[in-house]
């Protein structure tokens, strides 16, 4: 349209308003996410070259714990968020009847409690 | 009583972006006084200015009821129906109003939806029958839950707030965005309707353009759950890549 005024894309939309500003930061949590994965492998690498001892010691670093403590935080926020996300995209309708969101919400988070507790059961038990 | 008319002889201060196509090179603001009258919404005040204090000001409005979609506006930075927003949530004021962010301006806070209808009506946002005869005389009954199925997308109005919160749509103005997509899914979920729009929404520039900032649901007036639309259609669209016979 002529003479229409166009405003300039705007940059800095994620500072406007707290909800984007959350959502920003909980998708640079993916970055720890991401991380949390490659530190996985690496563990997975030196269980394979039996490489355990240096592994240990680098991962036993002050700077090394300091990321994986913020690794976790990242990790437990982007995880619970996505948890309370699912019911967007998952209607459940039982018989005509939606199972509200707060059900499938508390679905997920104890499902997800007991895969976490089983994990720490087979890692933490004594040989 | 007394609270009543001390009330009425205060006033609120709007100040209104103007653009004038031809004078301003981009908008500018204007102040002006209104009174703070407790039942008025930001509407009453823009319609006081353009009634008293300044006939030139262009805006859309229709019902003042919160039901034709045609008063949205930037309120002090957020999108709002202005006639269900009422002065007084703004204390002493200054009230901001602006034209919705993400659309062209063409006057004052008169802004060009021409984008939005050309990708609503790619959508096919209407019942499509196939195999019959015109005219029908067959009726299409529904139960109470398959009214359900879709009656929250179909309280959508149009009026564009969700388009206007949006950030991917404001950056990337080809998007299908929230309205678009919540009103195909209302007839997507209709047990009368046979259409498929698949192409249409299984799209870079459509539902996989979401990154589900969420924004959308929480201006909406009408609670339609624009975000929810879009998510649950990605999971119907990578279904149905998947499971071929899987439709909707
Ligand atoms: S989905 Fe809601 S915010 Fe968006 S156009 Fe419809 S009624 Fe307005
Ligand atoms: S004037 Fe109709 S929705 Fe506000």
């Amino acid at each position: 349209m002529t003479g229409a005024y166009r405003p300039p894309r705007d940059n800095l939309w994620f500072a406007r308003t707290r909800h984007c500003a959350f959502f920003v930061l909980r998708e640079l949590t993916s970055v720890f996410v991401a991380w949390t994965i490659v530190f996985l492998l690496m563990f997975v690498d030196a269980v394979r070259t039996g490489s355990l001892q240096e592994f240990g010691a680098l991962a036993g670093r002050p700077w090394m714990i300091a990321i994986n403590v913020l690794a976790l935080a990242a990790t437990v926020l982007h995880t619970i968020t996505f948890l309370n996300l699912a019911p967007k995209a998952t209607v459940v309708r039982l018989d005509g009847w939606r199972v509200p969101a707060w059900m499938i919400q508390g679905g997920n988070h104890s499902a997800w409690v007991v895969l976490s507790v089983l994990i720490a059961y087979f890692i933490l038990r004594s040989p | 009583m007394t609270e009543t008319k001390e009330t009425a002889t205060r006033t609120i201060r709007m100040e209104v972006a103007r653009y004038r196509p031809g004078e301003d090179d981009e908008p500018v603001f204007q102040g002006y006084d209104v009174p703070l009258m407790p039942d008025w919404a930001v509407l009453d005040g823009l319609n006081h200015i353009k009634d008293q204090l300044d006939g030139s000001l262009s805006y859309r409005w229709s019902c003042r009821m919160g039901v034709c979609g045609s008063c949205g506006m930037t309120v002090n930075g957020e999108p709002r129906l202005t006639c269900g927003t009422f002065l007084t949530e703004y204390g002493e004021g200054p009230i901001r109003i602006e034209p919705l962010k993400g659309f062209p301006v063409i006057r004052d806070l008169v802004v060009d939806i021409d984008g939005f209808l050309a990708k609503l009506s790619s959508t096919r946002p209407w019942l499509v029958r196939e195999g019959e005869e015109l005219p029908l005389t067959t009726e299409y009954a529904q139960t109470p839950e398959q009214l359900d199925a879709y009656k929250q997308y179909s309280m959508c109005i149009n009026c564009l707030l969700c388009y206007s919160a949006c950030p991917v749509y404001v950056l990337d103005p080809d998007f299908l965005g929230p309205a678009a997509i919540a009103l195909a899914q209302r007839y997507n979920l209709d047990s009368r309707d046979m259409g498929d729009r698949f192409d249409v929404l299984n799209q870079e520039d459509a539902v996989w353009g979401c990154t589900f900032v969420g924004e959308c649901t929480r201006v909406c007036p009408k609670h339609v759950d624009p975000a929810e639309a879009i998510q649950r259609y990605k999971l119907t669209a990578a279904l149905r890549s998947v499971l071929p016979w899987s439709r909707r």
